[in-house]
C-alpha cells in the first residue's frame, strides 16, 4: 500500500536557510545540506526546497546549493519560487531538483503548466496555490499570499490539473501560521474534484494534527510543514511512529 | 565502469550521483564504443514510451543495449528504461520495446480498480517473489518511491517482486543477466541505494 508522506519545506535565501532553526548536534543550523540529511535520515519522505531570493546572485547560490544536496541525499527533491519560464524549469532540474513547484508563476502565465508538463512530464509540475476564504468563497492569492487575484481555487486547481499539474499543494492563508491544525474543509474541497495526489500544507501545530487530517480526509496524500520540525517541536520520527501507532500507513 | 545510457531521455543527475556515492564509476554516454568498454549497463528513462522507443532507436542505442545484453553483461532498466526491456506497451497506441523481458506494459487507469489515484506516486513496500541477488542487502517490506501510470503484465516467468496498488503490481523483474526495477533506486533512500549497490557487484 502506499504510504501517506511527511514532507519539511525548507526556505532557502541566499543559499542559506532561512526561519531560526533550532537543532541540537548540528555544527551548522542553515546549511540546507546538514539540514536535509538531518531529515532524510529521520526519515522525511521528501524534501521542498524554496528559493526565497530575489536576486540573480542568490538565484546562483540556490542552484549551487541544489546540485550539493541532489548530490549527496537521495530522496525526491521539489523546488519552488521564483518559477516563471521554462528556463527556470530547466535551471533546478539540471541541477537534481525532480519536481518543480510553481506558484505566481502560473498564476501570470498558465500556459506554463501545459507547456512544462508536456516538457517533463505531468509528475514534474507541482502546482501550489495559496487559498484563503473571501465572500464564502475559497480564493487564490498571489505574490506569497500579499495579493487577491479574485479567482476561486476550486476552479484554478481544476484547471492546473486538466493542464497536466501533477500534484497539487494547498496551503491555506486561513490556517498557516496559527497551529491549530490544517484547513480540513478547504482541501476536502479540492480532494473532491481532483484525481492526483494532494499535498496539505499551512496549520501543522503537532502530531495530533497530522492524525487528524490523515483520519478525516483519507484522500490527502501528504503533510508538508516547516516550523514544526525546524524547531525541533516534534521529530519526523516521533511523528511516523506516532501515526503508525493510529493505524496510519507510513514508511519507516 | 557502469554506463548509463543517455539517448536524450530524462535527468540523469541523481542516478550518477547515487553511484558515485557508492563509489562506483559511472558515465552518462550515448557513445557506442564506451558502451562497449562498461562491466554493466543501466537504462534509464522518464517520459513517453512511445518518444523513448524512437529516441532509443534513432540514436542506435537500442542496438548497443541488446548487444550489450546478448554479452551477458548485467543491465538494469529502471521506470521507463524498465518498461522498455518488455515486447510492447500499450501506451498512447502500441509500440515495440526492446524484447528482452517477456511481457508487456499496459496503463493503470483501465486496468487498476476505480478511484486510484493514477500515477501511482509516492513510497510502497516491496513484496518480494523471488530471491534475487538484487536484493542481498535489503529485506522484504522495505520501501521504494515509484512515479508512473503504466507497468508490467504478462511477464509472471520474470518478476521478482511486487508492490500493492489495488492489486499486487510489477515492482521488479529479471531474467538471467537483465533486469528492471519499476521504481527509482536513485530516489529510494538508503534502500535504494543498497539496490545499486547489489547491482555494482555483480
Amino acid at each position: 500500500m502506499i504510504t501517506k508522506r511527511i514532507i519539511p519545506c525548507l526556505d532557502v535565501k541566499n543559499g542559506r536557510v532561512v526561519k531560526g532553526v533550532n537543532f541540537l548536534g548540528l555544527s551548522d543550523v542553515s546549511s540546507p545540506l546538514e539540514l536535509a540529511k538531518l531529515y532524510s535520515d529521520s526519515g522525511a519522505d521528501e524534501l521542498v526546497f524554496y528559493d526565497i531570493t530575489a536576486s540573480a546572485e542568490g538565484r546562483a547560490l540556490f542552484t549551487d546549493v541544489l546540485r550539493e544536496v541532489a548530490s549527496r541525499i537521495f530522496i525526491p527533491l521539489t523546488v519552488g519560487g521564483g518559477i516563471n519560464t521554462i528556463e527556470d524549469f530547466d535551471r533546478v532540474l539540471k541541477c537534481g531538483a525532480d519536481k518543480v513547484s510553481v506558484n505566481s508563476g502560473a498564476i501570470r502565465n498558465p500556459d506554463l503548466i501545459g507547456q512544462a508538463a508536456k516538457l517533463y512530464g505531468d509528475q514534474c509540475v507541482v502546482l501550489s496555490v495559496d487559498a484563503k476564504r473571501v465572500d464564502g468563497q475559497f480564493r487564490v492569492f498571489a505574490k506569497g499570499g500579499r495579493e487577491d487575484t479574485g479567482m476561486d481555487a476550486i476552479e484554478w486547481i481544476k484547471r492546473g490539473v486538466d493542464s497536466g499539474a501533477g500534484e497539487i499543494v494547498l496551503n491555506s492563508i486561513d490556517t498557516d501560521g496559527v497551529k491549530q491544525g490544517f484547513d480540513l474543509e478547504m482541501l476536502d474541497a479540492v480532494c473532491q474534484v481532483v484525481n492526483v495526489p494532494v499535498i496539505a500544507s499551512g496549520g501543522a501545530g503537532g502530531v495530533q494534527d497530522f492524525i487528524t487530517l490523515f483520519k478525516t480526509l483519507p484522500k490527502v496524500d501528504a503533510g508538508l510543514a516547516a516550523s514544526i520540525f525546524h524547531f525541533g517541536q516534534v521529530t519526523i520520527e516521533e511523528l511516523k511512529n506516532e501515526l503508525a501507532a493510529n493505524g496510519i500507513h507510513v514508511r519507516r | 565502469m557502469i554506463a548509463i545510457v543517455d539517448y536524450g531521455v530524462g535527468n540523469l543527475f541523481s542516478l550518477k550521483s547515487s553511484l558515485h556515492m557508492l563509489g562506483a564509476q559511472a558515465v552518462v554516454t550515448g557513445d557506442e564504443a564506451e558502451i562497449a568498454k562498461a562491466d554493466r549497463i543501466i537504462l534509464p528513462g522518464v517520459g513517453a514510451f512511445g518518444d523513448a522507443a524512437k529516441k532509443l532507436r534513432e540514436t542506435g542505442m537500442d542496438q548497443a543495449v541488446l548487444r550489450e545484453a546478448a554479452a551477458g553483461k548485467p543491465l538494469m532498466g529502471i521506470c521507463l528504461g524498465m518498461q522498455l526491456l518488455f515486447e510492447k506497451s500499450y501506451e498512447y497506441g502500441e509500440h515495440e520495446g526492446l524484447g528482452l523481458i517477456k511481457g508487456n506494459v499496459i496503463g493503470m487507469e483501465e486496468t487498476l480498480p476505480p478511484n486510484l489515484k493514477i500515477p501511482h506516486i509516492g513510497w510502497n513496500a516491496l513484496h518480494f517473489t523471488r530471491e534475487h541477488a538484487l536484493w542481498k542487502y535489503i529485506k522484504n517490506g522495505d520501501f521504494v518511491y515509484f512515479v508512473h501510470s503504466f507497468y508490467g503484465v504478462d511477464c509472471e516467468d520474470s518478476v521478482i517482486a511486487t508492490s500493492k496498488y489495488g492489486k499486487e503490481i510489477t515492482a521488479a523483474v529479471a531474467m538471467d543477466n537483465v533486469m528492471g526495477c519499476q521504481f527509482h533506486p536513485e530516489k529510494s533512500g538508503e534502500v535504494g541505494l543498497k539496490i545499486l549497490k547489489a547491482f555494482c557487484e555483480m
